[in-house]
């Protein structure tokens, strides 16, 4: 049956970390949903409230709510809403550790290219999670 | 395999049952802890926010959840991307404002492709050396358009997410499909990125090998499709096979399972950006998640018994419908 199998070793190293990752962001999204629909954290924007927040710009309904942007939901995990974003956030920053993951695999087998492809691309995903890029307007 | 499928389908379902208990429990329940945050509500011209005056809040998510279970479906059978019918229908027949729709879409997206890519990379269809020079240019270009989509006046990008959708359905309706695509001879650039594979095809039980060709035009335009993505939040599975498979010429099984894995690295970059702008609600999101994932579960089971030809048509119906709703709503008609 292996000898069917194509795959790389780098390519398994990285499938092996984002099939646990998946499974454990999954099982953490399912909870801390949990948490906030049935109200065991309380959230910071009343679920009742939602519509009328809903169909606003993000500009206004951050202004409304007087939510900031960015990691600020970090001070707020205690509110059943912004628990969410743990594993939302998580989810998103899989990639960069499966990245992380298969950099030394490329660096043993002198495979350079892919090492510096992987280490833009880690730089990449840590500039767009980093909120330094700012996206405003109406 | 099937426990584990069957595991997460009785947990989801757990869920689901939770979802609507709370919902019922809320509508007939006027009391609530949660605390008041504005006095008063901004005033929003959007004509959506009347619509929903009279309904229960538990009414939308929960719809969500049906909808995107029955496009998990349809999704399947029809060979698309959950993304590309998340947007405009959500968007063109919910209440929730496109910015929202957006940072929805692409987490729906980016959650179906960290599911699929485990078991796509393992068995050698998907490909890491094929994805990683694409995906370092659609990431890129997917925060521009995320940055661009967010900065841009609704209607602007509400009009050009109906032209998208048209044009996508132009696409699907003429771009061919081709197995094994005739490669004479790889590339320069694809031969010292050493570009090629070998995976197995449990139809034929054969071993395939593949190479591509035309690689610096295939990278060049996933420089528009990592845009798009961005943009309006529809992920990319349309664009990133045709390109794949017909320009580059990767084996058909190899640019489906590639694009799929692709959407995991692609949709991350800008799902941040809409995320660190605020842009994503967990009433929206983890409803949506749920629904699309247990939908393509049960599409599987279905299109392993069966493939409906017709439902292929029923999606390029679907997205003619919502592209020209999502185009006449940006035009203000």
């Amino acid at each position: 049956m292996n000898k069917k199998i194509r795959a790389t070793e780098e390519q398994l190293a990285y499938a092996k970390i984002l099939e646990l990752g998946m499974q454990f962001g999954l099982l953490m999204l399912i909870i801390t949903f949990t948490l906030y629909l049935t109200g065991l954290l309380s959230p910071y924007v009343p679920v009742r409230d939602l519509p009328k927040y809903w169909s606003m710009p993000v500009h206004k309904y951050l202004a409304a709510t007087h939510i900031h942007p960015g990691w600020d939901w970090l001070h707020m995990l205690s509110r059943g809403d912004f628990i969410n974003f743990l594993s939302i956030a998580f989810l998103a920053g899989l990639s960069i550790v499966c990245y992380l993951r298969v950099i030394p695999i490329f660096l043993r087998k002198k495979d350079f290219i892919y090492v510096a492809f992987a280490i833009t691309e880690v730089l990449i995903l840590v500039l767009a999670a980093s909120g330094i890029l700012k996206a405003g307007g109406d | 395999m099937m426990k584990g499928s069957a595991a997460l389908t009785l947990f989801l379902s757990i869920l689901l049952v939770t979802f609507a208990m709370t919902g019922y429990a809320m509508a007939s329940n006027d009391a609530t802890s949660a605390p008041a945050v504005a006095a008063s509500p901004v005033a929003t011209s959007a004509p959506a926010a009347a619509a929903t005056s009279n309904v229960p809040w538990w009414v939308w998510p929960l719809s969500l959840f049906v909808v995107t279970f029955l496009m998990g479906i349809v999704a399947v059978l029809g060979g698309v991307g959950g993304g590309v019918l998340f947007v405009p229908i959500i968007s063109g027949f919910f209440p929730f404002h496109l910015d929202f729709v957006r940072g929805a879409g692409l987490l729906v997206a980016l959650s179906g492709a960290l599911a699929a890519g485990p078991g796509l990379l393992k068995k050698g269809m998907a490909d890491l050396r094929l994805s990683m020079p694409v995906a370092l240019i659609a990431s890129s270009c997917a925060i521009v358009g995320a940055m661009v989509g967010l900065a841009l006046p609704t209607k602007i990008v509400q009009t050009s997410l109906g032209a998208a959708i048209l044009g996508i359905v132009a696409i699907m309706l003429t771009a061919k499909k081709s197995t094994y695509p005739d490669v004479k001879q790889a590339d320069a650039l694809s031969t010292a990125l050493r570009i090629n594979g070998i995976y197995y095809e449990a139809s034929s039980g054969q071993e395939v090998d593949w190479k591509i060709h035309r690689t610096p035009q295939g990278l060049a335009t996933f420089i528009i499709i990592g845009f798009m993505a961005g943009m309006f939040g529809l992920g990319a599975g349309w664009a990133n096979v045709p390109v794949l498979n017909l320009l580059m010429g990767a084996p058909l099984k190899v640019a489906v399972a590639t694009s799929k894995f692709l959407l995991s690295i692609t949709d991350t970059s800008a799902a941040w950006i809409y995320m660190n702008r605020g842009a994503v609600l967990p009433i929206m999101v983890v409803p949506s998640i749920i629904g699309i994932m247990l939908g393509s579960l049960v599409g599987v089971k279905i299109l392993a018994k069966t493939k409906p030809a017709a439902v292929r048509y029923i999606v390029i119906v679907i997205l003619l419908f919502a592209g020209m709703k999502a185009l006449l709503k940006g035009l203000g008609i």
